[in-house]
């Protein structure tokens, strides 16, 4: 397991400046109005589940599927409200892939790696993919258009190799079929 | 009456279009102004045919596959609602050789029924097995079960009788039944097929279950690959409890059942029921110590029935048939049948349900056809990404729990993945070892470090240092024997079958050659 990271570090904190030199108030500005909304959106999830037992997977899930990744400041906010310590919750978000601690790219392509595909030309069109994305597995595009990660099995072996572009699961690729479903996507895009 | 049209809603079937087909067809009818019942059925397994349409009619129902929704028009012009002839028509679905030729208990409704229909359900059998169970005892359930011999299907193969009777015999305020749907196992989908294609029939397994030790609470620890499966299972819980089939009063019977989908969160290891524990109480994903048995301890510190979703999903047929007609089927101390998932290069990759005791052979090439490439099979690895690679000298193997372990492998979840002739053993056992240190729990050091280990020593082996042969093999003892569950304890299987059988893929002369001493 490869380990980023923690975010919220001195690099990401550093304010943003613009061509001359100044600060732009106005980044700042809409980065701390995201940050507030995540952090009531956090808090929202949390206390409507926290009732249940075990609730700490529920509330993370959910709020992964809300957001796309678990925000830093979720993790001291869940703690307080779930009575754990922030290394307990930090402990749970860093154990399992799906938990994001970075925010993806807007497009998240998924490509499974496991045998059945691999023995359907899977490794070569990983390595196409790659290539299409300009971006290695468990990374985003420079141009943060694309989040490629790695899957261990989809359960659609009957049809390898498969990958997931934007929750959509596609069977049987080819790079051929790869590169339509990339050119659909880019021209909604545009 | 109208037509029925069945378009399978199942997410191997989607991922090769139905979604769309079953646009068109939906879009076509309204163009025609033809009258049709669309229904989204469960797969039925037979993957290179999808998307495979089917129409009911009077001489049953008809197939036609692999349909493109640009298919869609001309099947219209070729009156297929009423089975008219068309170059995609497969003829009556029941008497595909590849369907005709299985032994469907545990699939029978799969692909026949819509998944969310409780009298669809109820219509072809469904609930005959809760009923029976309603008017038994807990114990004479729990004979039941025990005397079908049927064996936890997820791998380990533990008698699930036996299980079932601990958690009977404790007394407890609070017991619960936790499925185990984090199919994780590269090359299997069988439990993805019933939770997509017949959800109801775990729901009644568990719900048996429960009524047999006296539970009330159930969880379904479901992987997160698996959103299509989500969605059908909540439907079909909302479908069942809305009919009494759950909730406070199951059945006007008095007994309480509820039952509830958590999510997991992409870790393998949570396949691991003690690992699925902690993560179901919001904790890592870390193996517990054994004992306490999650019989006697498990949830929440309360007694715990744990079984994956194909082991539950057999339960029904058992008690609606009876123990003796179940273990009919099988052999040696496998008993029942087992949905063998067929998967990989494979002309004919798919579901076969078929007593234990069918040979590797006749799977891969009765029923798979042989490879997809057209190349010669040259490894067939059974049973998940810890089963062994069985070079194709040894296909006529059985599928069962004890000869496949006789033969350094494992059944496992019963997935079966072909390989041809370009595949590199070595690269696959240093995958497996990768796979085991990407997954790793960490709480033991076999497992942790060992797996690291392994994929170095593979490295130097393929780079022509022949002593790490021997390294590699005395790592593998130690992981096997000290590892603390089996993600360390059998990840050396795939690595040493390789080694066993493919040991040119490594740069070593084969066995019996007197430069291969070093392969023991």
């Amino acid at each position: 397991m490869s380990h980023q990271a923690v975010p919220g570090d001195a690099v990401s904190k550093r304010a943003p400046v613009n061509r001359r030199g100044t600060r732009c108030d106005s980044v700042i500005r809409k980065k701390e109005m995201a940050k507030q909304l995540d952090k009531s959106a956090v808090e929202a999830i949390a206390n409507a589940l926290k009732g249940k037992p075990g609730a700490l997977m529920p509330i993370l899930r959910r709020v992964q599927d809300e957001l796309g990744w678990i925000p830093p400041d979720s993790i001291p906010l869940l703690a307080q409200i779930l009575n754990l310590s922030r290394a307990e919750v930090y402990g749970v978000v860093s154990f399992y892939h799906d938990f994001r601690r970075e925010p993806p790219a807007r497009n998240v392509i998924k490509v499974c790696r496991a045998e059945s595909c691999q023995a359907m030309g899977g490794v070569a069109l990983a390595n196409h993919i790659k290539q299409r994305l300009k971006c290695e597995f468990g990374a985003t595009s420079a141009d943060r258009v694309f989040t490629l990660e790695p899957v261990y099995c989809l359960g659609n072996c009957a049809c390898s190799p498969a990958v997931v572009i934007n929750g959509e699961l596609i069977g049987r690729t080819t790079s051929e079929r790869f590169d339509a479903a990339l050119a659909r996507l880019e021209a909604r895009l545009r | 009456m109208n037509p029925t049209v069945c378009v399978p809603r199942d997410s191997g079937a989607v991922s090769l279009g139905a979604g769309e087909v079953a646009d068109a067809i939906a879009a076509e009818a309204g163009r025609r102004r033809a009258d049709l019942t669309l229904v989204r059925n469960g797969s039925r397994g037979l993957y290179w045919l999808e998307p495979m349409v089917e129409v009911e009619t009077a001489r049953g129902r008809l197939a036609y596959g692999p349909v493109a929704p640009s298919d869609v028009a001309s099947l219209f012009d070729a009156n297929f609602l009423a089975g008219g002839q068309h170059r995609l028509a497969l003829g009556p679905t029941a008497e595909i050789p590849y369907l005709r030729n299985q032994q469907r208990l545990t699939f029978a409704r799969v692909g026949v029924t819509d998944p969310v229909s409780v009298d669809d359900y109820v219509g072809h059998g469904g609930y005959r097995g809760l009923e029976r169970a309603l008017a038994m005892n807990g114990a004479q359930i729990v004979e039941e079960v025990t005397l079908s011999g049927l064996r936890g299907r997820g791998g380990a193969g533990f008698p699930a009788g036996i299980k079932w009777k601990t958690t009977l015999g404790v007394e407890a305020a609070q017991k619960y039944i936790v499925c185990n749907a984090d199919e994780g196992d590269s090359g299997t989908f069988s439990d993805r097929m019933i939770m997509e294609g017949d959800p109801l029939l775990l729901i009644e397994g568990m719900t048996i279950a429960a009524i047999a030790v006296g539970a009330t609470e159930g969880l379904i620890y479901l992987r997160s690959e698996y959103p299509d499966a989500l969605r059908t299972l909540n439907e079909a819980l909302a479908a069942a409890a809305r009919k009494g089939y759950l909730g406070a009063n199951l059945c006007g019977s008095g007994k309480a059942f509820n039952l509830e989908v958590r999510v997991g969160a992409g870790a393998y290891i949570c396949g691991e029921e003690t690992a699925m524990l902690e993560s179901l109480e919001g904790r890592r994903g870390m193996v517990r110590f054994k004992p306490p048995l999650p019989a006697i301890s498990g949830l929440f510190g309360r007694p715990t029935i744990i079984n994956n979703v194909i082991t539950l999903a057999s339960v029904p047929v058992i008690l609606e048939r009876g123990a003796n007609f179940y273990k009919d089927y099988g052999m040696g101390r496998s008993r029942g049948t087992l949905p063998i998932q067929l998967a990989g290069n494979v002309s004919h990759p798919g579901l076969i349900e078929k007593a234990f005791g069918v040979s590797l052979r006749e799977i891969v090439y009765g029923y798979g056809g042989g490879t997809a490439s057209g190349r010669p099979v040259r490894a067939v690895q059974v049973g998940g990404p810890l089963g062994a690679y069985f070079p194709e000298s040894m296909l006529d193997l059985p599928l069962d729990y004890e000869a496949l372990a006789a033969n350094g492998g494992l059944l496992g979840h019963g997935g079966v993945v072909v390989f041809d002739d370009t595949v590199d053993l070595a690269q696959q056992a240093r995958y497996a070892m990768e796979f085991c240190a990407l997954e790793s729990c960490g709480k033991c050091t076999p497992c942790r470090i060992g797996s690291t280990r392994g994929v170095e020593l593979i490295d130097q082996l393929v780079a022509g240092n022949r002593e790490s042969a021997q390294v590699l093999r005395e790592l593998c003892d130690t992981m096997t024997a000290a590892s603390l569950c089996a993600l360390g304890g059998l990840t050396p299987l795939p690595v040493m079958s390789a080694l066993k059988h493919f040991p040119q893929d490594f740069g070593l002369a084969p066995e019996g050659t007197p430069s291969g001493s070093a392969l023991r």
